[in-house]
């Protein structure tokens, strides 16, 4: 007996290794094909790019560093200036901070509301949760600088069309971000609110806002700094702030390389400040730390 | 026992603390706000902006999304009478296919209009007549200017006069007489000419006299010399649009895959599980914090003045930035990788390559894949944006359509094509990404 189970569970097992080794080979096989025609997008794409360029890949290699050189060498035999040009770029690049600012607190004012409409659970027209799911997903797709430009012909440049622009599409991305949060919020103190007579207003202030207001201001934060880099490149197509400035320092050419310098100066640096401020804000949000809540300490 | 009350009163302060606190921020923050807006409000001059505002540009752009306008024009001096759409050379009708609404005649135009009213051109004189307005006349001569058979004193605001220029604009049509021409815009709903240029012998039959009906154009069968036709419609240049199109994915897709490629390997180095050295981890990450804080714009304007402007340039743009984040992001997720899965893989005596593709690949791909394919569609309309400033896709010929800022219904077009597009790859990379990662 025991000897007939031991020989039929080895040719099931042979027939199972078997088994498993074709399906193996089969996957490996498929995911070698995959390869191969990813490979061969990858490398035609690239041909064709090449092609429909201007300069082509290999002639402008060598001279990839050209303008990067004339910038610093120019920058560096007028040195002098650069404190002076840097000071002179200040209040555009507070601008274009500005329009970020003011973009993503609208925007995220927006996305909230819109984030509320279309969470299954919390909506008070469940009904209409599709439409104004599509209605994000059409201010998400539509980019900013084609809402700008646009503005930019109606409104005159300034910052206004920008800041309109960038709120709009932030609505958009934060409003799909925020509903994933809510979706993942507890019901029952909403439930709780909902048996006292509280309205739809007082249960979303009071139930869920501080469920989820530490994820909320996160994500703001991390748009905040994605908007500063949408704000400097709508700068750059006539709505005013740090872009326009580097467009005008760049487009003279030779002679202004000292304040382009001093632009991409101020630029980088602003990025790398609000990249690192928003990140570690936003570790401490998610991660929390004991010391910032007195209660929990005590509790414990 | 004054143990156990001190804890008590203790959490019974903190509490009001705390709800003190919360309370204090609840009205601080609305405020810090409002003061920023109320700064936000001079430091942009929204008060000027009305002043700056230019109401008729909005009028043109929103009634050119979804209408044309035909110019009937009498040149004055020659007596020449031309009938276009948007009168471009492109779309002028000749006398085979004057619409129905106009009738052309010897040095004369009469033109019927949707509210029955009729404008006649002929010779030096035009005549609108304004349905339950009455009759406009007004003839032009190289002497005497513009004259006009109304008062002028107590013409209505939709009529402008002067010695040198008349304007009578109403619902259904614009005139205008000056010395130079007797010019007549017609208004009709709908993209004109977006099928089939005047030239194409393929104007005006609907789908199913093409697809059934008898061969129009005896040298092609209808339906290639109608797709033809139709991509290389002049005005609208239906195929150059594609291939824009086209380009702007090309740079979303060099884009991010090259910069997922070349990022990979540098993670590895990045990360504190795999860096082989302090030395080596902190330069990686440096790299990586540069490449992400020179910014797109910025390395747009570097690279486009080594390779020129065209779709290379703004893909090797986007792999620039993104293999910062790709950089940053992929070490994040090594970081978290769980050391028991390599551990087993190395007690069966992997060597370190292959404890690598056994062990640490397999834990990694779906988050990798899930961020790449995330940024595929970002990076489509990243790529719109970057091809606005280094001249390649889609943003390219929409920056061109709004500077010439004559034909908003193409704008329009582009526009309406580029959130397709954006929605399209949404749904795609969200489609492979279910896909790759929950299937198999």
């Amino acid at each position: 007996m025991a000897d007939l189970t031991a020989v039929s569970t080895g040719a099931s097992l042979d027939a199972t290794r078997a088994h498993y080794m074709a399906l193996t080979r089969q996957r490996r096989l498929y995911g070698g094909i995959m390869l191969l025609v990813f490979v061969l997008l990858l490398a035609s794409g690239f041909g064709i790019a090449n092609d429909r360029n201007a300069g082509g890949f290999l002639p402008g290699l060598p001279h990839i560093f050209d303008f990067p050189a004339d910038v610093v060498s120019e920058a560096w035999a007028k040195r002098a200036n650069l404190p002076g040009h840097l000071l002179k770029a200040l209040p555009a690049l507070i601008e274009t901070i500005n329009i970020a600012a003011v973009a993503t607190i609208t925007g995220a004012f927006g996305a909230i509301i819109l984030s509320l409409l279309s969470t299954n659970g919390l909506a008070p027209w469940p009904r209409l949760i599709p439409v104004f799911r599509r209605i994000m997903d059409l201010m998400r797709a539509l980019p900013e600088i084609v809402i700008a430009l646009v503005l930019i012909f109606v409104l005159g440049s300034g910052p206004v069309p920008a800041a309109i622009a960038i709120a709009f599409h932030t609505v958009g991305a934060l409003g799909k971000l925020f509903s994933e949060v809510n979706e993942n919020a507890d019901q029952k103190p909403l439930e709780g609110l909902a048996s006292v007579g509280a309205t739809w207003p007082q249960r979303m202030m009071l139930g869920l806002v501080p469920q989820v207001a530490p994820n909320w201001f996160s994500y703001a934060l991390l748009r905040f700094e994605i908007n500063i880099r949408a704000s400097a490149i709508l700068g750059f197509v006539g709505a005013g702030g740090i872009g326009y400035e580097l467009k005008n320092a760049i487009s003279w050419g030779q002679g202004k390389f000292d304040e382009a310098a001093a632009v991409f100066i101020l630029l980088f640096l602003t990025i790398v400040v609000f990249d690192q401020m928003s990140s570690v804000v936003r570790n401490r949000l998610t991660h929390g730390s004991m010391k910032s809540d007195p209660l929990k300490g005590a509790a414990q | 026992m004054s143990l156990a009350a001190n804890p008590s009163v203790d959490m019974h302060a903190r509490a009001k603390a705390l709800i003190a606190r919360k309370r204090m921020l609840a009205f601080a923050l609305p405020l810090i706000v409002l003061a920023y807006f109320v700064y936000i409000f001079f430091a942009f001059d929204i008060a000027g902006l009305a002043g700056r505002m230019r109401w008729d540009n909005a009028v043109t752009l929103v009634s050119d999304t979804y209408s044309y306008k035909t110019h009937v024009e009498r040149n004055n001096r020659t007596g020449e009478i031309k009938v276009a759409v948007e009168g471009e050379r492109k779309g002028t009708y000749n006398a085979t296919n004057y619409p129905a609404w106009v009738k052309v005649g010897e040095d004369a135009a009469v033109i019927t209009l949707d509210d029955d009213g009729t404008i006649e051109i002929a010779d030096d004189m035009v005549r609108y007549d304004v349905p339950g307005f009455g009759v406009i006349e007004a003839t032009q001569s190289r002497t005497g200017g513009v004259t006009i058979n109304l008062d002028p004193a107590t013409l209505p605001d939709w009529i402008s006069y002067s010695k040198t220029r008349l304007t009578v604009t109403t619902k259904a049509a614009r005139l205008s007489l000056t010395k130079a021409r007797s010019e007549v815009f017609v208004y009709e709903f709908g993209w004109e000419l977006f099928w089939f240029t005047l030239e194409s012998p393929y104007y005006g039959h609907g789908l199913s006299g093409i697809l059934f009906g008898e061969r129009i154009d005896p040298e092609r069968s209808n339906l290639m010399g109608a797709w033809q036709d139709f991509w290389n419609n002049a005005i609208w240049r239906h195929g150059d649009t594609v291939w824009a199109l086209f380009e702007t994915v090309l740079m979303a897709f060099l884009g991010t895959f090259g910069a997922a490629i070349i990022a990979l390997p540098l993670a590895f180095l990045a990360a504190r599980n795999f860096a082989p050295l302090v030395a080596i981890r902190m330069a990686a990450r440096r790299l990586f914090d540069f490449l992400r804080g020179v910014d797109g714009l910025i390395w747009t304007i570097l690279l486009s003045r080594a390779f020129g402007p065209g779709p290379l340039t703004g893909a090797l743009a986007i792999l620039f930035t993104d293999t910062g984040s790709f950089g940053k992001l992929f070490s994040e997720a090594l970081e978290n990788v769980d050391e028991k899965q390599i551990e087993g893989v190395a007690s069966t005596g992997a060597k370190p390559l292959q404890r690598y593709r056994f062990g640490v690949i397999p834990q990694i791909v779906p988050v990798l894949l899930s961020q790449v394919l995330y940024f595929l569609e970002s990076n489509t309309r990243s790529a719109t944006i970057i091809g606005a400033i280094t001249g390649g896709g889609i943003g390219l010929l929409l920056t061109q359509a709004m500077i010439t800022q004559k034909d908003w219904e193409e704008v329009s077009y582009y526009i309406v094509l580029v959130v397709l597009l954006v929605m399209a790859m949404d749904s795609f990379s969200g489609w492979l990404r279910r896909r790759l990662i929950k299937g198999d």
